[in-house]
């Protein structure tokens, strides 16, 4: 699929919707449309808009696997270490590698390493924190995070063209249809 | 999407209240609720518990300033009986602080929905609690300025902790406990962060809360991974809720005291700990509903089902109150069933039996529905139960801790005016904590609450 560009000073096209079933609607449309470079702004989770937008699945849950399994080995280890190696004291005879008394501390650490992982994964993810993104520039975007759902068809698409997408997004009867500007140089 | 059926199955049998009173649009529940937080003037009656309370924290700060001057003599600890008010409030303390995960973990992955009003201040009841159930016992060190040396470090004096204490156990479980708190409730609040600084009109509204909000835009990729991390969060809560308040019991089980050397420690302490967080969440949630006047979000659906949750613990409890004593008597140990002959009857027998009072008795009253649906009723039995499980606590060490193996060596405790300064003072300082957030942030999760009010009314708009 050829790349179109990004149309100098556009972003995008961005059609307002007042309700979490046209937003849906209007989604699966404009994919079966063609456009394949589309954005969806919602104030709360719109069940099926990730299927409908074709998300991958999200890598967090691997990811929290990963900082669990760290986390353990890393409980693991310096326990080990301190006690057998680093600091070892023989009391009544036990075993240096008591590994019953650490299964606690390893338990809370897997759980540690895991959840840092699902909280950090989810910004990094999501491209967060960015304070600063072009699709604030949207008129009336603010009302984002309270009750309208924006559908963002991007300048890049390889299908955008300013005036058939206008047409497009005008004919899944949402509320407005605005153009959202990019600064000269700004990452998208 | 939710048909009729559907909701009623969802939603409880028909009659019962439903978890959202009169008709609701997405921009009537953002206004109502970030309004609390942006436009309300605070009345008089906020001035005066906020004066009321810091003054309170700044007793809480003073008596630890002077035990930190003085040490730990200011309190009415002794040789015998070397565990006080200090750590019966921890352990009270962090009971509380577990039910706020219990309501934000356990049900979101029980899929109960209801829970969206209230698993905000939950969850803030949690970080406050937590908070100062971990100050407590570190002041209790004797010499808290080393309390660092529970952390493992490679330090010059080479010097590791002792990975086979409970205590040390409990240091990892209250820390990762702490931070896994305030990251799931950090990550709950970032969209409606979000919604402050859009509709803030102040300068320095906009500023803070754009920079708490991380520049959240409600892309669907952003729901994408919330979603997900935010069920990995419940789903890594539940366990590390159990675990936080077995480690606790196990500080007691570990010894081999008479009284606390039992395996029905960590259950006995887990229903303990859902039972008074599920009392503080009531003492909490009714006032707040009434002040910021939140009836429609939190109905009397709410209150019963949080109600009807206590009495099941309750039941757990009694069950393992019988049990304590069952065992000490079949045991046949002369120490086991002095030390509870001694809690029956001994000097200490009052909060034996003010205990059994407010924790078996008087949550019988819950089986009436009249009781259920009153929520005065309701705040008055909660606060009684959240005395009868402080009670507990102090039941269980002092009455242990007083008559040891050695007549010679038996004490009694009685408490100074500075266990008294601490102890009221962290209750100070906790409401305070939470008097500033309920003023600051939004009192209930309002993109929850957009999602439940279209599931249960079907009004999309």
């Amino acid at each position: 699929m050829s790349d179109g560009g990004r149309q100098p000073g556009c972003y995008g096209l961005m059609a307002e919707f007042g309700g979490s079933q046209e937003i849906l609607e209007a989604v699966r449309a404009s994919r079966g449309a063609g456009y394949r470079r589309i954005e969806a702004y919602t104030p709360f989770p719109v069940d099926g808009l990730a299927e409908a937008l074709e998300l991958r699945k999200s890598p967090i849950p691997l990811l929290t696997l990963i900082g669990g399994i760290l986390g353990v080995a890393v409980g693991w280890f310096i326990q080990w270490y301190s006690a057998v190696i680093d600091y070892p004291i023989n009391s009544g005879g036990r075993p240096l590698n008591s590994w019953p008394a650490f299964v606690p501390t390893i338990i809370e650490l897997g759980i540690l390493g895991a959840c840092l992982c699902a909280f950090g994964g989810a910004l990094l993810l999501s491209g967060l924190p960015r304070l600063r993104h072009p699709v604030f520039d949207t008129p009336g975007f603010e009302r984002v995070s309270c009750d309208r759902f924006f559908l963002c068809i991007r300048s890049d698409d390889p299908l955008f063209d300013r005036e058939r997408t206008h047409a497009w997004l005008a004919a899944l009867s949402p509320l407005r249809v605005a153009s959202t500007p990019i600064h000269p140089g700004e990452p998208a | 999407m939710s048909g009729a059926p559907e909701v009623l199955r969802e939603y409880g049998q028909p009659g019962a209240a439903p978890v959202i009173q009169g008709r609701h649009t997405y921009g009537s529940i953002t206004d109502k609720i970030a309004d609390l937080a942006l436009e309300r003037r605070s009345g008089r009656s906020f001035w005066l518990a906020l004066g009321v309370t810091s003054v309170l924290a700044v007793v809480f700060a003073v008596s630890l300033i002077y035990l930190l001057v003085v040490g730990t003599g200011i309190w009415g600890l002794n040789n015998t009986v070397d565990w006080g008010f200090m750590i019966t409030s921890y352990v009270w303390w962090i009971a509380i602080g577990n039910s706020g995960t219990f309501i934000s973990a356990f049900l979101v992955l029980l899929r109960q929905r209801w829970r969206s009003s209230i698993n905000r201040f939950a969850e803030a009841m949690t970080i406050f609690a937590v908070a100062m159930a971990g100050l407590l016992p570190i002041m209790h060190l004797g010499r808290p300025w080393f309390a660092y040396w529970l952390a493992p470090y490679p330090g010059k004096m080479n010097l590791w902790p002792q990975w086979r204490s409970p205590l040390e156990w409990d240091f990892f479980a209250n820390t990762v406990y702490l931070i896994l708190s305030i990251l799931f409730w950090y990550l709950g609040l970032l969209p409606d962060l979000a919604t402050l600084r859009d509709r803030a009109r102040h300068r320095w509204q906009q500023l803070t809360y754009g920079l708490l909000a991380l520049g959240w835009r409600g892309d669907a990729r952003h729901w994408h991974h919330y979603e997900s991390a935010y069920r990995l969060l419940a789903g890594l809560g539940a366990p590390l809720v159990i675990s936080v308040h077995s480690v606790v019991s196990i500080d007691f089980a570990f010894s081999n005291l008479p009284g606390w050397h039992s395996t029905i420690f960590p259950p006995y302490f887990i229903g303990g700990a859902l039972y008074s967080g599920l009392a503080m969440a009531l003492t909490i949630t009714i006032p707040i509903r009434a002040i910021f006047k939140l009836q429609d979000f939190i109905t009397p659906r709410h209150l019963a089902n949080l109600a009807k949750l206590m009495l099941a613990c309750s039941f757990v409890l009694t069950y393992t109150y019988m049990t304590e004593m069952f065992t000490a008597f079949y045991s046949a140990d002369k120490f086991e069933i002095a030390t509870a002959l001694d809690r029956l009857t001994g000097p200490y027998a009052w909060t034996y039996w003010l205990t059994i009072f407010c924790n078996v008795v008087l949550p019988q009253s819950i089986w009436f529905r009249r009781v259920r649906a009153s929520p005065v009723a309701l705040l008055i039995i909660t606060v009684i139960i959240n005395v009868g499980m402080w009670t507990e606590r102090f039941m269980l060490i002092v009455t242990t801790l007083h008559r040891t193996f050695l007549p010679s060596s038996w004490h009694s405790f009685v408490p100074t005016f500075w266990d008294w300064s601490t102890l009221i003072g962290s209750l100070g300082s906790f409401v305070l904590l939470f008097l500033l957030f309920a003023r600051f942030f939004p009192v209930i999760s309002m993109a929850e609450m957009r999602r439940l009010n279209v599931r249960v009314s079907g009004v999309d708009r």
